[in-house]
């Protein structure tokens, strides 16, 4: 351990140097078909243990890596993203050490210790004003998943599952340019947009985006937070800590560096027990993938294919589609919300959509798991370089996107109450049923018919005499007696319909 | 030809015979096991033989698709072996080590593949030293094979039991692997052809790794035709093997006869200077058959070959370290209970079945790339890698087609003789590291018999991807050197 202080003592009681933060964010690319070097599936969720393997990524003794190709396609458009330098050719490392879930107990990774050969590097983003700086961004393979059974350390057994061994994994390191955990959220809400939007990353799914923090004062020693499994407790982990080595300057002591790992349960970090980070990686060039060439072509090629960037997005819904700039903000955020946005959007219905898939359906897939299967289904159809998955039958998804256009049509035309609008999405999420069939079977189209309401706005005004007699001089008070007949409706009276009845029996009184 | 002779056919004898109907595949198989089944109790070239009612079987499937006019394939069932470093599916593949003796390999290497699909019919995996780490084939984990010119003697290695098999006639050719020699070693010791190709030429995929940046897999035969015939059979790109060269299969017979009229060669000063008298009086003999065959043969020097030993040692040590990380018998390898450990003293315990060699370098190779230490050694190898092999691409591009050597500075020895002396075993590897590290093609050519009745190779060297170059020079020297004696049985 080192025992040389970089400033720290000696300043007990005068004011802590500010905080300087750094982070390594480790991002799957969930939406590949194939892993970073054979076959077996880049999305391993929902397998039996052990099932999602071969003989390549289980390490099987004279096997070699296959590198896949559209892996670098993507992670240099993450590296275009952040604002990377590209090299002209990049290359693999091994990083060496022992660990039940390598199966090869090395690590394929890239380095630039001999020369700038990662998939980018020396980039910058502008993160609520200020720029952060990217120092550089890497594909790597993930490692497999450890489970421990068992009631005690003792008596503990370990379980090793490889079905995630040799995913596809970008790994951003940044330069420690963070003051603060709000800079942090911001910066990681900006990032995980970023990689939905590019499609290359869900956020959405567990695991899918990892980071760990360097921490220290200004001046002092770094200290590394791993074992951080969301970026909830990212910012927590980094709060903590801050105060952490605050409380040791103040005392006049320094800041040991040193691993620390993030406990969730106690919500402390604490020193790792693993010494692992202190013996070198032996890193060697991986001879089994020669290098591999990034020219200017491909580069141009890959610009081509960049979607329109998040911010770019959120300008075109305010300006060209008319949406209010705060729905705006949560819509282009999300790549699955805002592709079936455009997927159902006409000119008319616009507004109304926005509001319905902001409010309605993304409270819907919040509200239970069951139905945000409905929002998931859509995105393979929407997302035009969606990569095939398992998924099921493409004329549901197609349903699901002609319905929601047909629910914002009928809103943005009149023919359908806002209220009902919501009760018809929660049915068609329900129940797959189309628009027709729910706007039928639920009745939820408005009343026009003039008889059917005339008993209705009859019975409103002789149970409010009070507010009748007042409404010839208030039109508010008319409105109130709209918002009753309403709710003896509920929600389902043609407003225009109504309002022209009550005026007239009101006169005609 | 009788039935007892018939099994000294070479390949393209054989491919010959069969398809003219001379023999039957079945006949030529039976002949090679009952051989096999009596030489093995004094050589002991294979660690196991295939089940032989099985391999019968496929013979005859091969006669009877040779009777009806069916394609057979270019080998025609003719009886092979490989190396037990290279995987065949369900088949044990041990790398003559304990650490795998009980990995049974689940799919085929491109090479086997390959083999299979011209119709050859693997008899056996052949010894070798444990994870092709030495050069005699006394590290093998089970035991040592002999050398059938005389059974005192190491048959080279690490594919010494490749050699001693094909010297022997306990096959027709074998594949080896060879990372610093271990293809042309044994096939010196045992006066057989041993090639090295390109590297990228062969696919690796299946082959267990040693030093992966510059081993290939390679033929080992009784003729240069012969060890042609089965290069083009197992070269070519191979999707399995992004190293492969953009080469598609290729036949390296054509133009094989075409002579060295007009050829350059440079006889290399480093690799002749130290050599046993009568190896070096063997190369002398050999310049002179090939400028009597219209060659042009001159001395050359080559500065930096005097370092090629401690880098080609620093490069493999650390590549071996990584590459065998992997044993660490969690999903294959042998029967040992995991109770009473945890990962750490499970995985040393696991991996002392690693014999002292193995062990050896694996220690080197951590301690030559650590942090700290990889300037002065690893990275310092590298460099002289690199000159070493602009060295070498001038001599090719400016002045010579190819670079002879003897294959062995010094003649077989005996076994037991060296192995308490690693470094000067190191030695033994002058001549055929710089073809690895440079991954150029090389060849060892059967070329004399010592006063003591020990074979002396002559090893031939060319540019990268100038492999039939290089065989129609191998094939020119075989044909004019002087005769050879038979191997004594």
């Amino acid at each position: 351990m080192s025992g040389s202080g970089r400033g720290a003592g000696g300043a007990a009681g005068g004011a802590a140097p500010r905080p300087v933060i750094g982070l390594e964010i480790h991002c799957q690319m969930t939406s590949l078909k194939s892993k970073l070097f054979c076959p077996c599936r880049a999305d391993y969720r929902g397998m039996a243990p052990n099932e999602n393997v071969c003989p390549v990524c289980m390490g099987m003794p004279g096997t070699l890596p296959r590198l896949n190709a559209e892996a670098v396609r993507r992670g240099t458009m993450i590296a275009m993203a952040l604002g990377c330098a590209i090299p002209e050719r990049i290359s693999f490392f091994r990083k060496n050490y022992f660990y039940p879930d390598l199966p090869k107990n090395f690590q394929i990774t890239q380095l630039d210790m001999y020369g700038d050969t990662s998939i980018g590097g020396r980039g910058s983003v502008l993160v609520g004003g200020r720029t952060v700086g990217i120092r550089r961004v890497q594909l790597e393979e993930d490692p497999g998943r450890m489970i421990y059974e068992g009631a005690s350390v003792q008596n503990r057994i370990s379980l090793v599952d490889y079905n995630r061994a040799g995913t596809p994994l970008v790994e951003i390191v940044t330069e420690p340019d963070f003051e603060g955990p709000r800079q942090l959220r911001l910066f990681l809400q900006m990032l995980s947009d970023m990689v939905g939007n590019l499609g290359v990353c869900n956020p959405a799914l567990e695991g899918a985006m990892r980071a760990d923090a360097n921490v220290s004062l200004e001046g002092g020693n770094r200290v590394e937070i791993k074992n951080i499994s969301s970026f909830h407790d990212l910012e927590k982990a980094v709060v903590f800590e801050i105060a952490r080595q605050e409380a040791q300057h103040s005392r006049g002591l320094e800041v040991a560096q040193e691993t620390r790992h993030w406990d969730a349960a106690r919500k402390i970090t604490a020193p790792s027990r693993l010494k692992e980070e202190e013996k070198g990686y032996r890193y060697l060039l991986e001879a089994d993938i020669p290098w591999v060439r990034i020219d200017a072509e491909t580069v141009e090629s890959l610009k081509s294919r960049m979607p329109e960037s998040v911010s770019e997005k959120r300008e075109r819904f305010v300006s060209r589609h008319m949406i209010p700039p705060q729905v705006a903000d949560v819509l282009s955020s999300d790549k699955m919300y805002s592709d079936l946005f455009d997927a159902a959007r006409t000119d008319k219905n616009a507004r109304e959509l926005a509001n319905i898939i902001t409010t309605d359906l993304m409270g819907l897939a919040m509200a239970s798991s069951a139905a945000a299967a409905a929002p998931a289904a859509a995105r393979d159809d929407v997302g035009g370089d969606a990569q095939k998955k398992k998924h099921d039958d493409p004329a549901s998804d197609v349903i699901r996107v002609d319905g929601l256009r047909e629910l914002a049509d009928a809103v943005a035309s009149g023919q359908m109450a806002r209220n009902s609008a919501k009760q018809a999405l929660h049915e068609m999420a329900k129940t797959g049923k189309s628009f027709a069939e729910v706007s039928s079977e639920m009745d939820l189209g408005l009343i026009s018919d003039e008889s059917e309401l005339l008993g209705v706005v009859r019975s409103v005004i002789s149970e409010e005499p009070q507010a009748a007699k007042q409404a010839y001089s208030n039109p508010n008070t008319v409105n109130y007696l709209v918002g009753k007949v309403m709710q003896k409706t509920r929600g389902k009276a043609d407003p225009q319909v109504t309002l022209e009845l009550l005026k007239r029996c009101l006169l005609g009184d | 030809m009788n039935h007892s002779s018939i099994i000294r056919a070479s390949a393209l004898e054989y491919v010959r015979g069969v398809t003219s109907g001379e023999f039957t595949a079945e006949e030529f198989l039976s002949e090679t096991l009952s051989r096999v089944g009596e030489a093995e109790t004094r050589y002991h070239a294979y660690l196991r033989v295939e089940d032989s009612q099985r391999l019968l079987a496929r013979a005859r499937e091969v006669d009877r698709g040779i009777k009806s006019g069916q394609k057979v394939g270019l080998l025609a069932g003719m009886p092979v072996s490989i190396k037990d470093n290279i995987c065949m599916r369900g088949s044990r593949t041990t790398c003559g080590s304990r650490m795998l003796e009980g990995f049974v390999a689940p799919y085929d290497a491109t090479a086997v593949s390959r083999l299979h699909a011209e119709g050859a019919i693997i008899v056996a995996k052949a010894n070798m030293d444990e994870f092709a780490m030495g050069l005699s084939t006394e590290f093998s984990a089970y035991g040592p094979s002999r050398n059938p010119w005389n059974t005192e003697y190491v048959p080279g290695g690490s594919s010494g039991g490749s050699a001693v098999a094909a010297a022997a006639f306990e096959c027709v050719a074998s594949l080896g692997s060879d990372t610093g020699g271990s293809v042309r070693n044994p096939a010196s010791f045992c006066s057989v052809v041993g090639y090295k190709p390109t590297y990228g030429l062969v696919s690796r995929h299946g082959l267990v790794s040693y030093a992966n940046s510059i081993e290939q897999i390679g033929p080992i035969a009784r003729t240069v035709s012969d060890a042609a015939l089965v290069l083009g059979v197992i070269a070519g790109r191979d999707e399995h093997d992004d190293t492969t060269a953009d080469a598609a299969a290729d036949d390296y017979l054509e133009g094989i006869e075409g002579g060295v009229e007009g050829m350059r060669v440079g006889i290399v000063d480093e690799m002749t200077e130290g050599a046993d008298p009568e190896v070096a009086r063997a190369v002398a003999r050999a310049a002179g058959d090939l400028e009597a065959a219209g060659a042009s043969c001159e001395r050359i020097s080559l500065d930096m070959v005097g370092y090629s030993v401690p880098s080609y040692y620093t490069i493999t040590a650390a590549e071996a370290a990584s590459n065998l990380a992997r044993y660490d018998n969690l999903r294959y390898g042998y029967d040992l209970p995991t109770d009473g450990y945890e990962f750490n003293s499970y995985v040393a315990e696991a991996r002392g079945r690693f014999g002292p060699e193995v062990t050896r370098r694996m220690i080197l190779g951590g301690y030559v790339s650590s942090a700290g230490h990889a300037g002065r050694y690893y990275l310092k190898a590298l460099k002289v890698r690199a000159k070493l092999t602009r060295e070498v691409a001038d001599a090719f591009a400016s002045s010579y087609d190819i670079l002879m050597a003897p294959t062995v500075p010094i003649l077989p020895f005996r076994i037991g003789e060296k192995s308490d002396d690693p470094v000067s075993l190191f030695m033994v590897d002058l001549n055929t590291v710089t073809a690895n590290l440079t991954r150029r093609p090389a060849v060892s050519v059967p070329y004399a018999v010592s006063a003591g009745g020990l074979p002396i190779g002559i090893q031939m060297m060319a540019d990268s991807m100038q492999d039939k170059t290089l065989l129609r020079a191998a094939r020119a020297l075989e044909r004019k050197r002087p005769p050879l004696p038979e191997v004594p049985d």
